[in-house]
C-alpha cells in the first residue's frame, strides 16, 4: 500500500496550522485594537473562507494563483507553483483554516482582562514579554482550541484543494482526495482503509487535546 | 518635588479635565463611579494617553502634550495597585512578585516582609483576599515605585476583610516616601486613608482640600453630597436678609459672613446649604434642647422661628446603633427630590423624645453651626 497520502496529509495539516497559528493570532491581536468600523469589514474578509463553499475559494485561488494569471506568472519567476503541487496544497489548507483559528483566538483575546497587561506595563515588563508570557498564557485555552480546530480543517480539507492541486498520485494526493477517487473507482477496500486511517489520526489528536487539559 | 497634573482628554460625551498637584502624603479622588476617578489613574501611570496638559513627576516630565513627550508606562516609575489587584494567574506567588522585584533575593526579601513566606509556589486563584492584596503590594513596592496609585482596592471585599486590608494598607502607606494617590467613592475609606482630599464630578475636580475642612466645610454641593450629607437644599434669598430653604420649605438665618467681603473680594451669595442627619437639636414642649452646649442653645434662641423642622414623619428606619427618621416639613404642599430629610439619632434618645412630645409634633432645630452654605 501507498502511504504517501497520509504523509502529504499530515504535512499539508502541520505547516498550514503552523502558518494559521501565527497568522490567526497577529490578525486576532491587532484587530482587536482596531476602530470599530475597520474591524467589522476585516472580519467579515477573513470570516469569508469559513462560511463560503471550499469550491468557491478553490474558483478564487485558482483566479488568483492559476498559471496564466498575473500573480501566477509573477511567483512562476521565482519558480513558485501553487497549481498541481503539494505546497499549493498548504495554500488551500490554509485559506479555508484561518477564519476558525482568527476568531477563536480573538473571543479569547477579547476576554482577556487588559488589567493584566497594564499591571505588566506599571512593573516594567516587556510590551513582548506580557504578550508572550502573561496573555498568551491566559488565553491558551482559547488559543489551543482554535489550532486544534483549524488542525482538523485543514486535515479534512477536500474541495478548495482538488480543485488547486487536484489529485496526482505520489504528488499531490492526500487522504481526503483519495478517498474521493478510490471510491470514484470502486476500490471501495481502500476507500475504508483511508477512511479509518482519517479517523485514527482524528481520534488521537482529539485525545491529546483533552489530556493537555486536563494536565492543567 | 511631588506630583502635578495637569491633563484633558475626550472619550466621547465624555470630558475628563483634571489639575492638582499633589506632595508627600496620601491624596484621595472621591467621586461617584464613572467620573474620571480610574481614567485619571491611568493617565498618570501612561495606560491612557491625555489629549493635552502635563504630567510631572519630581521634576521628571512624564508627559507634555505640546513639546511631545509620553514616556511610556514601563518607564514611569508609577505602582498602581488594582481594583481586581490583576495578578497573574499563571505565575506563582514567588514569579508575581518577581515581575516587579527582578532579582530572587529582593523578591524573597518582600515575601518575607509581607508575610507570604510558605506560599511562595501557590497560584493567585488559591490565595485568600487579603494573601492577594498583599502579593499585589509586594509586587508594586518592589519595583520602586516614586509614585503609587490605589484604584478602588477594596470596592469587591466584606466589611470585616475591609477593615483588616485597610490596616495593612495604611501600614505600606506610612512606610511610603512619596505622593500617593487613593481613588474611592467611599467617603469613609477615602477619610480614613488620605490626607487631602479631591472631590470629581463628571470629569472634574469640583474641591479639593484638606481633608478635616473639606468634611466640616464643602464649597460645593456636588461634595456636599459625595462627603455624605443627606440634607439639601436650594436657597432664594429673601428681603429680610433670611434665606428660603425652598426644598425643605422653612427659612434659614443667613450665615454670619452673608453678603460680606471675602478675602477676595467677591460677596457670596449663596445657593444651597445642607445639614448633617446627626447634627439636629430637638426642641420639646417649647423648653429649649437637652443636647448641645450652652453657647450652641444661644445661637437657637438668635435664630428665632428660623431654622425649625416641625416633623411630619414618613418612616423610621432602625440601624444597628442608631435610627433614621426620615420625614417632611409639616405642611409642605410641593415636595421635591431634597424634600425628603433625615435625622439620625439614638434609639433610646428618640424614644425618650417621642414620649415627651405625646402627640404634639416633634420640632427639629438646626444649629447655625451645623449649616453647611455653598454658593455652586
Amino acid at each position: 500500500m501507498d502511504w504517501y497520502p497520509l504523509w502529504n496529509s499530515l504535512r499539508i495539516a502541520g505547516i498550514s496550522c503552523v502558518i494559521v497559528f501565527f497568522l490567526g493570532i497577529f490578525f486576532a491581536y491587532y484587530a482587536a485594537k482596531l476602530p470599530r468600523w475597520i474591524k467589522g469589514i476585516l472580519d467579515v474578509v477573513l470570516t469569508l473562507p469559513l462560511v463560503l463553499p471550499p469550491t468557491v475559494c478553490g474558483y478564487v485561488l485558482l483566479m488568483l494563483f492559476g498559471v496564466k494569471r498575473p500573480l501566477g506568472i509573477f511567483l512562476a519567476q521565482f519558480g513558485v507553483k501553487f497549481v498541481m503541487t503539494w505546497y499549493g496544497g498548504v495554500l488551500t489548507a490554509a485559506v479555508v483554516a484561518f477564519p476558525l483559528m482568527y476568531r477563536t483566538a480573538r473571543g479569547a483575546f477579547e476576554s482577556f482582562d487588559d488589567n493584566l497587561s497594564h499591571a505588566g506595563q506599571t512593573l516594567g515588563l516587556s510590551d513582548a514579554y506580557i504578550f508572550w508570557r502573561i496573555r498568551m498564557p491566559a488565553c491558551k485555552q482559547g488559543i489551543l482550541a482554535g489550532t486544534v480546530l483549524a488542525f482538523a480543517r485543514a486535515l479534512g480539507e477536500y474541495g478548495a484543494t482538488s480543485m488547486l492541486i487536484g489529485y496526482t498520485p505520489g504528488r499531490t494526493a492526500t487522504i481526503s482526495t483519495t478517498v474521493y477517487q478510490l471510491w470514484r473507482t470502486n476500490d471501495e477496500a481502500g476507500a475504508f482503509t483511508w477512511v479509518m486511517v482519517n479517523l485514527a489520526i482524528s481520534t488521537v489528536v482529539l485525545l491529546a487535546v483533552n489530556m493537555l487539559e486536563r494536565k492543567q | 518635588m511631588g506630583l502635578t497634573v495637569n491633563i484633558k482628554k475626550k472619550l466621547g460625551d465624555f470630558q475628563l479635565d483634571v489639575s492638582f498637584e499633589t506632595g508627600e502624603g496620601v491624596l484621595g479622588l472621591l467621586g461617584a463611579s464613572g467620573c474620571g476617578k480610574s481614567m485619571t489613574l491611568k493617565c498618570i501611570a501612561g495606560i491612557v494617553k491625555p489629549d493635552a496638559g502635563r504630567i510631572v513627576l519630581h521634576d521628571r516630565v512624564l508627559f507634555d502634550a505640546d513639546a511631545g513627550i509620553c514616556v511610556p508606562p514601563q518607564k514611569r516609575g508609577v505602582g498602581y495597585l488594582f481594583q481586581d489587584y490583576a495578578l497573574f494567574p499563571n505565575m506563582t506567588v514567588f514569579q508575581n512578585i518577581l515581575c516587579g522585584a527582578r532579582d530572587k533575593d529582593k523578591a524573597a526579601d518582600y515575601i518575607a516582609r509581607f508575610d507570604l513566606i510558605g506560599k511562595e509556589k501557590l497560584y493567585p486563584a488559591q490565595l485568600s483576599g487579603g494573601q492577594k492584596q498583599r502579593v499585589a503590594l509586594a509586587r508594586m513596592l518592589a519595583a520602586e515605585p516614586e509614585v503609587i496609585l490605589l484604584d478602588e482596592p477594596f470596592t469587591a471585599l466584606d466589611n470585616f476583610l475591609k477593615a483588616r486590608m485597610e490596616r495593612e494598607l495604611m501600614n505600606v502607606l506610612e512606610g511610603f516616601h512619596g505622593p500617593a494617590v487613593f481613588v474611592s467613592h467611599d467617603r469613609n475609606e477615602s477619610y480614613r486613608l488620605t490626607d487631602t482630599i479631591a472631590v470629581m464630578e463628571n470629569g472634574a475636580i469640583v474641591d479639593i482640600s484638606e481633608k478635616h475642612a473639606l468634611f466640616r466645610a464643602p464649597r460645593t454641593l456636588a461634595a456636599t453630597l459625595l462627603t455624605g450629607c443627606k440634607n439639601v437644599t436650594r436657597l432664594e434669598r429673601l428681603a429680610d436678609g433670611s434665606y428660603q430653604a425652598t426644598d425643605w420649605g422653612i427659612r434659614l438665618q443667613a450665615p454670619v459672613d452673608d453678603m460680606q467681603e471675602n478675602a477676595t473680594g467677591a460677596k457670596p451669595v449663596y445657593r444651597y446649604a445642607g445639614f448633617r442627619a446627626h447634627f439636629l437639636m430637638p426642641e420639646t414642649q417649647g423648653v429649649t434642647a437637652t443636647i448641645g452646649t450652652a453657647v450652641e442653645q444661644k445661637q437657637l434662641t438668635d435664630a428665632g422661628s428660623c431654622n425649625r423642622l416641625t416633623c411630619e414623619v414618613l418612616r423610621e428606619v432602625e440601624d444597628t446603633f442608631s435610627v433614621v427618621i426620615q420625614f417632611y416639613q409639616k405642611g409642605l404642599n410641593e415636595r421635591t427630590e431634597y424634600s425628603l430629610l433625615t435625622y439620625e439619632t439614638g434609639k433610646e434618645d428618640w424614644e425618650r423624645m417621642k414620649a415627651q412630645c405625646a402627640g404634639r409634633d416633634i420640632v427639629l432645630q438646626i444649629p447655625p453651626d451645623a449649616l453647611i452654605w455653598m454658593e455652586s
